[in-house]
């Protein structure tokens, strides 16, 4: 029986449950110096003057770097950015956002730097500062003076003037998906020194080689020259996909003075410094028949980018591909910008794109299902994508390998008593009329679907045999909490015949594991864990061969016996040779390790989907939201081991529910953040959140010969509009139309206050007005 | 978040503790739980040059029984109050509330005394104890004394405490019959209350001396983070006193203060939060 789909315990736990792990901070560099960054206290500045002597002559401090004393850098953006928007390692003169990095103290102490810090003397002379994107769009500040203009990145298309024409209802809606702050409890650190004349740098990353192609490209160094290890991460979000300038002054700090340096953050300074996610303004308009068909669809979206060109520039493509989401709307259109504001740059956040997607059409569904009175549940289960048109291409040419939404949606529903909650609904309404104490309940429903693996490249593993019949896996993913190693080991487990505690996995270290593409975009397990399967048969392959001859049998005659881990002969199981056997004859014999190395090549991306059902209760009288049930049916293929999966689903949802409830990091008009600590960004705990009840069913990609898709962020996609329709719908009956996330208890309140009771602004047309000029972004 | 350097010295006894700061006068603050202290110093917000570790001193951690009062020492912690089954029985609404107070960690850490003595008017603590009429013991190189809960805080985070007096010990009245009400509306639970409200319903002996609660109705109604202090809801109790309905009261329950805005809440939205709350509060005391 196959060990794949079982509920294997992690591997990884027994260590973080007991002596914990070992991070960035925790390793031991003997004599290492600590950087130290004075960060910038101006929004948009020109940087007058900077005064370090007092920091350089104070105790214990070697060093205190500009960006002048820096022969390295600026930063080109990526190559589809505007690349006037280059960024230099530390300010170049103009500060462009609160928190940014001005000056870098070297220091024999992380306390001596922070006192040293406090000595440093800049003058700002401050320049307009943009904070609001929309804003940001037609003002006349540049935020890089040679670019002429504030748009590292668009993807505009003409709009079709009559694409709403034939619809008999319209309905537009501008949303907010706000802008959140990513917080691993793990804040950014890094840790370089010099070893035999080569680059040895330890990264807090998702993915060690791109941090190490990154420090060679940035540093001018030759590839041989740098090592690049993580070790244990405690949390990425994504953005720890990014290399961070931070990161470098490290890298360049080890070689300046060739001596260990090492930088580990405050939390304080990673609410600034570490990239923020989402902050897209969308308009939306959906368009269909009074009988609840959709037939066309425009979304345009705004991203602020923050102060520089990252990569939370370049998501809105991802928003644009995901833009039609799980219906068959014939007429699709999605434009995007995105803007540089003087606020912390934006970068990828736990979906990275396809949450911002899913959030606009999911909330708009149900302002159409509204207007035309219908069931919010009738409208999606009449417009889903049926099964048997998959492969299916959208209408913005996105190419979805497998589905079954309709099942999952029933089943959702289904588990959430959904006819019963409706019921509960209506009778608490009814008490609610004469009583304005009776708590209300919302249901709101999300059917998603998603890209993972979402950016073309393969994946490395390598599996060998020691002769001591240890198995030793290689891979290029970059696991900071998914638990590759239970599940990597269970694949080689079921296709060697070997125990799960003979197996190790090993991971994020450049010089052991020759290539990877870490781990992002939910796309480890059908690419990395492909190629460990793959690379897993190939050994199998060897050892037969080996075996073949060591049995004096025809190769196509040894069968592997995967319960005792031999093989043997076909009908002759008592002369068999063992792993370990094999292992060793493979050194003796052939003088080389029984092993294999596989690079499972690029086949595409992947589509998992689901819907996700949540029951919000009401306080009318103070606005305060409680979650009450978050129902959940997530289809990511085959899966691999339920108790990784739902562990990725229950950390996705509770972070969806504190986008929906909870998160938004504010600025104030100055650009001073109004939300940089974690007693004013509103971190979701335990407290707030019910036991999810979540469930699975499988349809397998064809993608890959495991059948498995990602499951990392899907969590996230499907809850967010789930809980943020769930809060709208408590409202309804209030004339609530819509309330932007988060929906703090101040903001529902409000929004009960406005409304009054009767049907807000409803900003729909009927059929012949239908045709004006479309929502501007 | 990291502090600047300062200089540690554990007091073992009050008496120490007293001397000490009578040696560094102004530079010196007294550490208790260190829960609000420890983060400003880390923010750098606050870098005495001297910390006094009073956290070891047991002769400040009681919940005493001195017969119309209950006496609790100063370095009790929310926890032990939480638990304690002589506050429990005589001021169940100060136990409640000890209950409520941030997460568990910081009730097994943070103190009563560091909580009123710190003066932060989003702390639960002290409307409890302002509600309830109660009173403060400090003691400090001219002897003891003893402020009424109405007149200890002055400012967002200033009391009456002298520079070398220490909060040691807090006085409250025994509850007899009664009933009470504590709502406090928070985004987390773990967080300050964006306004809370105490209610306390007291059947009042004639002739009942100091411990009593508010002028002769034996309501008390005091509001968390309503204004830079604790403060009572006097329209809401007067109202009361003057036989008002529960929700002809609470509908006065932010006259008398003056809140301010902040991330969470606008005034106006803090103003009605107060009187919706209150008026939870009275039903819950009156049930």
């Amino acid at each position: 029986m196959s060990i794949l789909g079982n509920r294997v315990l992690r591997r990884e736990d027994p260590k973080f449950l007991t002596v914990g792990g070992t991070y960035v901070g925790d390793l031991p560099l003997e004599g290492a110096l600590h950087v130290t960054f004075v960060r910038s206290t101006a929004a948009h500045a020109r940087i007058e003057s900077v005064d370090v002597e007092g920091a350089r002559s104070a105790p214990g401090v070697v060093a205190v770097y500009t960006d002048a004393d820096i022969d390295a850098g600026p930063v080109a953006p990526m190559g589809f950015l505007n690349q006037a928007m280059k960024r230099s390692f530390l300010a170049d003169g103009v500060v462009r956002y609160v928190g940014e990095p001005v000056i870098a103290i070297v220091a024999e102490s992380r306390e001596a730097g922070a006192d040293a810090a406090e000595l440093v003397v800049i003058e700002y002379e401050p320049l307009p500062v943009v904070v609001d994107p929309e804003a940001a769009v037609s003002s006349e500040t540049m935020i890089f003076e040679g670019a002429d203009t504030n748009v590292p990145f668009e993807l505009q298309f003409p709009e079709d003037p009559a694409l709403f024409d034939d619809c008999e209802v319209v309905v537009r809606q501008r949303i907010v998906n706000q802008r959140v702050a990513p917080c691993p409890l793990e804040a950014r650190a890094a840790a370089a020194e010099m070893v035999e004349g080569r680059l040895r740098f330890f990264a807090s990353t998702q993915g060690a080689h791109g941090v190490k192609e990154t420090l060679v490209a940035q540093l001018g160094l030759a590839p041989e020259d740098v090592h690049v290890i993580s070790p244990d991460v405690g949390g990425g979000f994504g953005a720890k996909g990014s290399v961070y300038t931070e990161e470098l002054v490290v890298g360049w700090c080890a070689r300046a003075l060739g001596r260990p340096v090492r930088w580990s953050e405050t939390r304080s300074d990673s609410m600034v410094g570490l990239g923020h996610g989402r902050g897209q303004v969308q308009n939306v308009t959906i368009g269909g028949t009074r009988a609840g068909q959709i037939t066309a669809y425009r979304l345009n979206v705004l991203q602020d980018s923050g102060a520089y060109a990252d990569i939370g520039a370049v998501l809105p493509f991802m928003t644009r591909q995901m833009a039609p989401g799980v219906y068959a709307i014939p007429k699709v259109e999605c434009s995007t910008r995105s803007i540089l504001t003087n606020t912390v740059p934006t970068v990828a956040y736990r979906g990275a794109g396809r949450p911002e997607a899913t959030a606009a059409l999911e909330r708009v569904v149900d302002c159409f299902a509204a207007e035309i009175g219908l069931d919010p549940a009738q409208v999606r289960r009449r417009n889903l994508i049926q099964a048997d048109a998959f492969p299916y291409t959208t209408a913005v040419g996105t190419k979805y390998d497998s589905g079954d939404y309709l099942r999952a949606f029933e089943l959702a529903l289904e588990n959430a008593g959904y006819d019963d909650l409706r019921a509960e609904q209506a009778r608490r309404r009814e008490a609610g009329s004469s009583d304005r104490s009776v708590k209300q309940i919302g249901i709101g429903i999300s059917s998603y679907v998603e890209i993972t693996a979402p950016i073309a490249g393969g994946e490395f593993g390598a599996v060998e045999v020691r002769p001591d019949g240890k198995v030793i896996v290689r891979t290029g993913t970059s696991p900071h909490g998914q638990g590759h190693a239970t599940a990597w080991s269970m694949i080689v487990a079921d296709a060697m015949g070997v125990a799960l505690e003979d197996i190790e996995v090993i991971h994020g270290d450049t010089d052991i594991v020759p290539r990877g593409g870490g781990t992002g975009g939910s796309r480890s397990l059908q690419l990395g864990g492909t190629a460990v399967n793959q690379a897993a048969g190939e050994v199998v392959d060897r050892a037969r061969e080996l075996a073949a001859d060591l049995l004096e049998a025809d190769p196509a005659d040894i069968v592997l016996d995967k319960a005792g881990g031999r093989f043997h002969v076909a009908g002759t199981p008592s002369i068999s040779r063992s792993w370990r056997e094999l292992g060793a004859a493979s050194i003796e014999r052939d003088g080389v390790p029984l092993q294999a190395e596989a690079d499972f090549e690029y086949p595409g991306a992947t589509f998992p989907f689901g819907t996700h059902v949540s029951v919000v209760e009401v306080d009318i009288e103070t606005g305060q939201v409680r979650l009450l049930r978050h129902i959940s049916v997530d289809d990511a293929g085959k899966i691999m081991n339920p108790l990784l999966a739902e562990g990725q689903v229950h950390g996705g949802i509770a972070q969806g529910v504190a986008q929906a409830l909870l998160e938004e990091f504010r600025y104030d008009a100055g650009g001073n953040p109004l939300t940089a600590n974690l007693a004013d960004y509103s971190f979701i705990s335990a407290v707030e959140l019910p036991s999810f009840e979540t469930a699975f069913t499988e349809t397998p990609t064809p993608l890959n010969t495991l059948g498995v898709k990602g499951i990392g962020e899907a969590g996230t996609i499907g809850s967010t509009p789930a809980v943020h329709n769930a809060v709208c719908d408590a409202l309804a009956h209030l004339g609530v139309r819509h309330v932007d996330m988060p929906a703090t208890p101040e903001r529902v309140w409000e929004a009960i206050q406005s409304a009054g009771g009767s049907p807000t602004e409803s900003d729909t047309e009927t059929a012949t007005g239908a045709t004006g000029p479309g929502p501007g972004a | 978040m990291i502090p600047a350097s300062f200089e540690y010295v554990r007091a073992e006894s009050l008496d120490e503790a007293l001397a000490l700061l009578v040696e560094h006068g102004d530079e010196v603050k007294l550490l208790a739980g260190g829960h609000s202290l420890l983060p400003l110093m880390k923010l750098r917000l606050a870098t005495p040059s001297v910390l006094v570790d009073i956290g070891r001193i047991d002769e400040l951690k009681y919940v005493r029984d001195e017969g119309d009062v209950v006496a609790i020492g100063a370095l009790t912690t929310h926890h032990d109050l939480a638990r304690n089954a002589l506050l429990s029985r005589h001021v169940p609404v100060l136990a409640h509330v000890a209950g409520q107070v941030g997460d568990p960690q910081v009730r097994h850490r943070g103190t009563i005394g560091g909580s009123i003595a710190h003066g932060d008017a989003a702390s639960d603590l002290p409307a409890v104890v302002l509600a309830l009429g109660g009173t403060y013991v400090v003691a400090g190189p001219k002897g003891r004394r003893e402020i009424p809960a109405s007149e200890f805080h002055l400012g967002f985070l200033e009391t009456a405490l002298e520079p070398d007096e220490a909060l040691t010990e807090i006085r409250v009245g025994k509850w007899g019959e009664g009933g009470w009400g504590f709502e406090k509306l928070t985004k987390r639970a773990q967080d300050w209350a964006i306004v809370g409200v105490v209610a306390v319903r007291r059947e009042v002996p004639d002739g009942a001396g100091a411990g009593a609660v508010a002028a002769g109705s034996g309501i008390g109604v005091a509001l968390v983070n309503m204004a830079s202090v604790p403060v009572r809801a006097a329209s809401t109790e007067t109202a009361l006193a003057d036989g008002a309905s529960i929700a002809d009261a609470a509908a006065l329950a932010d006259a008398d203060c003056d809140p301010a805005a902040d991330v969470n809440a606008s005034v106006e939205y803090r103003r009605h939060l107060a009187r919706v709350l209150v008026r939870r509060a009275l039903e819950q005391a009156s049930r």
